[in-house]
């Protein structure tokens, strides 16, 4: 039976000029005992649909129409009747576990301050209510755990922790905004585990808001999709994810890189430029191409990396082995994998090898020269010149002060003080082409960009110095699955014109699948496989590979 | 510290006895090693010994600075919540306006506009002294005469208007800050009552810079004090300062210089105790990574 029905919610942002629809009339139905997916790129108005179900939106936006009905209660009667289903009748889950509880409450604190409001309980029962519940939600010495601060939890346990929180005043309904994206894979997939195992105990209706469809497709019984704040389309996952109705739903679908088989190129449905190719070509003129001779560009032995905790004692005790004793090699040309969970030390040994870092031990030989040795500047500066990095974050790593084109030039000068500015300009607009930007864009300001146009901008700053091996460190994580496609897609491309050598680094199975050659997997700072590709996917050689892989999940799981 | 008849043995007697004929590195030595032990020699006008004039002058200024520094941060911290909740009021911008007078006015003109208004036109407070102070042996104080009490409104209002500002504003941006935070958002999608929300969840995150601030502020009201008494004629610590200056007493600054460095440091050691005390994060950072 129908038990939360919303109809024709629809929420404006009134700004001085315009009024921005955040959600436009939007009709979702969700079960009780059911998990409904409501998914979306960024701004499509999934999470402004989850907040405004309890009337949570932030200033100055606010519900204009529609109506929200929770069993036979129409909660959206008056703007006060809504504060007593908060928490009572319905739960929340936010993204970021590490943000969402308050640091200075211990947890015992948070819980029965909780339930004292909504349930007529003496602290004595609320306290035997709180710790049935973190044992509930599998925290163990829950006793103990009772009296700690949210700093001493992980960031899986710590979402536990808000998903006991949100459960607490056993509420019917429960909405779970990102609830594992903050999250490492392993962590993701049990916290994932916890809300269908608690979907069916207490017989909850659960709304899973997210973007990722592998999510999705292990989770949720039917799914909403959303574009610009409006219902794309709504129904079964099995039919959604397989036999998608619109264009934009078999766009997203398509975008999402399968776990199963290695693709040539992401299909990209909405817009995809027939005649681009030969914009590339104009960088090649400039581009002394090194052939591609079989030979190791990269050498790694026995690299290791501490980071002292404190630094008034020196003993091994406080330090933390960041990366340790780690060999690997990348030949020319090829595109390597490195993939872990948060602190495997994964960006650890990126920073060391463009040199932001000096490696504990152990030797980094480029073209067979020992660059960890290297004393000279100007020395150094030669090989700076050829091994390029592209950030994680598009955002911070664009100096917001300087217009695209400072951007981009500095590197060339720095690197070939005598160029004419003729000349630079003419680079700069063969390296935006090439990135699929427009020449008007070098005269723009980053935050005139989107997520993906600027990490484009990214990837034209790192190929100006015409570097032979590019270190893309989670170079599309930040970034919404469609966008991810088309930057993965001109990485590809570059790579195959220009002879480019990729180190990849991401935690992103499928993604790695796609764009590697040879995949290290690291764990704790220890590598503990090398292997091709298709390989490492069809007999992983460790435990460790097996359990990523087992965890990661699996959009294709529809079809089983 | 000689009169015109003193002949030129006594003057060279006298060199030798206050140790002017020693090197400067021995002299300096001295100093270093009496001033450990708490003594500054004597005073060149007082001719007294400058522990015990300090001594005398330290509850005057001790008390100004306590009464001070309870209205500001009592006072800064609850216009500060208020203005940081109610941020579009009327009463909030008009709080608003008035903090930016603090700020901007120098204290000896607050001071003179305050003895102009209170004791001259309406002649309610006394516009200098301490008032009648009772000696409770090793302190004496204002506190137990109704005098006492009274001449002490002024200057501690005065002295406290600049530091009550800066913590209003403080106050005032934590809280905006904190109430557009996720577990304020999530405190709400729990149905936590409003007052709960802003007085237990945020004000309490919102009190630790304050409390930063204001450890060190202290230090700077005992300063500023310096103005505040001499234009309010208090006789503490910084009114004696003023003093010895006007007749290049040595002993008494260097022995208030270091006094004054000695209450920074000892101010913000305690704050750092509290600072452990209050923020549970830095209290168990130890076992922090084993969670």
């Amino acid at each position: 039976m129908t038990f939360l029905k919303i109809n024709n919610l629809s929420v404006d942002y009134q700004m001085r000029k315009e009024t921005v629809y955040a959600a436009k009339n939007v009709n979702i139905e969700v079960n009780k005992g059911e998990i409904l997916g409501l998914v979306g790129e960024s701004g499509s108005g999934k999470s402004t649909v989850g907040n405004a179900i309890i009337n949570l939106i932030d200033e100055p936006g606010k519900v204009s129409s529609g109506s929200v009905i929770l069993g036979d209660l129409n909660i959206h009667e008056n703007s006060e009747s809504i504060v007593k289903y908060r928490g009572n009748k319905i739960g929340l889950i936010f993204q970021d576990p590490q943000t969402s509880l308050n640091p200075i409450l211990t947890v015992g604190e948070q819980l029965i301050e909780t339930i004292q409001t909504h349930l007529k309980l003496s602290k004595e029962e609320a306290k035997n209510k709180s710790i049935n519940l973190l044992k509930e939600v599998g925290i163990k010495d829950a006793e103990v755990r009772f009296d700690n601060y949210p700093h001493q939890f992980s960031g899986g346990m710590r979402q536990r922790v808000v998903i006991s929180l949100a459960l607490c005043c056993e509420p019917e309904l429960l909405i779970a905004d990102e609830p594992t994206t903050a999250l490492d894979v392993s962590i993701q997939s049990q916290i994932l585990e916890l809300i269908k195992k608690l979907t069916k105990q207490r017989n909850l209706a659960v709304i899973l808001i997210t973007h990722d469809m592998g999510v999705i497709a292990e989770t949720a019984d039917r799914v909403a999709v959303m574009k610009s704040g409006n219902l794309v389309e709504i129904g079964e996952t099995k039919k959604i994810l397989t036999k998608p109705q619109e264009n934009y739903t078999k766009s997203l679908v398509s975008s999402v890189p399968p776990t199963n088989k290695k693709i040539s190129r992401f299909v990209i449905v909405e817009k995809e430029n027939s005649d681009k190719k030969e914009n590339n070509i104009k960088i090649l003129n400039r581009w002394t191409k090194k052939e591609i001779i079989d030979q190791d560009l990269v050498q790694i032995k026995n690299l290791s990396k501490s980071f002292d905790d404190n630094f008034f004692t020196e003993s091994s005790k406080n330090s933390v082995m960041a990366v340790n004793d780690v060999s690997f090699e990348i030949k020319e040309g090829e595109s390597f994998g490195l993939v872990g969970e948060s602190g495997s030390g994964k960006s650890t040994i990126a920073k060391m090898i463009v040199n932001l870092f000096k490696p504990t031990s152990g030797d980094i030989f480029f073209d067979k020269v020992c660059i960890t040795k290297i004393k000279q500047r100007s020395e150094l500066m030669k090989f700076r010149k050829q091994i390029q990095m592209i950030f994680q974050d598009p955002y911070s790593s664009l100096n917001g002060r300087l217009k695209v084109k400072d951007i981009i030039a500095e590197p060339i000068t720095l690197h070939n003080p005598s160029i004419s500015s003729l000349d630079l300009n003419n680079y700069i607009n063969d390296l935006l082409e090439s990135v699929e930007l427009t020449q008007k864009s070098a005269d723009r300001y980053p935050h005139e960009f989107s997520g993906g146009q600027r990490q484009r901008i990214s990837i034209a700053r790192a190929l100006a110095t015409q570097p032979r091996l590019l270190v893309c460190d989670e170079p599309t994580s930040a970034l919404d699955v469609s966008i991810q496609a088309q930057i993965l897609n001109l990485l590809k491309d570059l790579q195959e014109q220009l002879n480019l050598t990729i180190l990849f680094i991401s935690h992103d199975l499928p993604v790695v699948r796609q764009m590697c050659d040879r995949i290290g997997v690291l764990k704790d700072g220890k590598l503990c496989e090398v292997s091709n590709t298709e390989d490492l996917f069809l007999k992983p050689g460790h435990e460790y590979t097996r359990e990523l892989l087992r965890l990661m999940p699996k959009i294709e799981s529809i079809y089983n | 510290m000689v009169g015109e008849e003193t002949s030129d043995e006594e003057r060279a007697e006298l060199r030798e006895t206050l140790g002017l004929m020693d090197p400067i590195h021995v002299q300096f030595s001295r100093f270093i090693v009496n001033a450990s032990k708490g003594e500054f020699g004597i005073s060149y006008q007082l001719r007294r010994p400058v522990s015990e004039l300090i001594a005398e002058r330290l509850p005057a200024t001790i008390e100004l600075v306590v009464i001070s520094a309870l209205i500001a941060l009592v006072t800064g911290t609850l216009l500060g919540v208020y203005t940081g909740i109610n941020r579009k009021g009327f009463l909030s911008d008009f709080v608003l306006a008035i903090s930016l007078l603090g700020v901007s006015l120098p204290t000896f003109v607050i001071g003179i506009l305050f003895i102009y208004l209170f004791a001259v036109i309406l002649g309610i407070l006394p516009s200098f002294g301490r008032g009648e102070v009772v000696d409770l042996g090793f302190w004496t104080t204002g506190f137990l005469t109704v005098s006492g009490l009274k001449a002490i409104i002024l200057p501690s209002v005065t002295l406290s208007l600049f530091q009550m500002t800066y913590i209003i504003r403080l106050v005032r941006a934590e809280m905006m800050e904190i109430l557009q935070t996720d577990y304020i958002k999530f405190a709400r999608a729990r149905g936590i009552s409003e007052n709960s929300i802003k007085y237990k969840h945020a004000l309490k995150n919102g009190l630790i810079p304050v409390i930063t601030i204001a450890g060190i502020n202290i230090g700077t009201l005992i300063a500023f004090s310096i103005i505040t008494e001499t234009v309010f004629q208090w006789p503490g610590m910084g009114f004696l300062f003023i003093q010895a200056v006007q007749f290049v007493d040595i002993p008494i600054m260097s022995a208030y210089l270091v006094f004054i460095a000695f209450v920074f440091v000892m101010i913000n050691f305690v704050v750092d105790i509290l600072y452990y005390l209050i923020d549970p994060r830095i209290r168990v950072k130890g076992d922090a990574a084993s969670g």
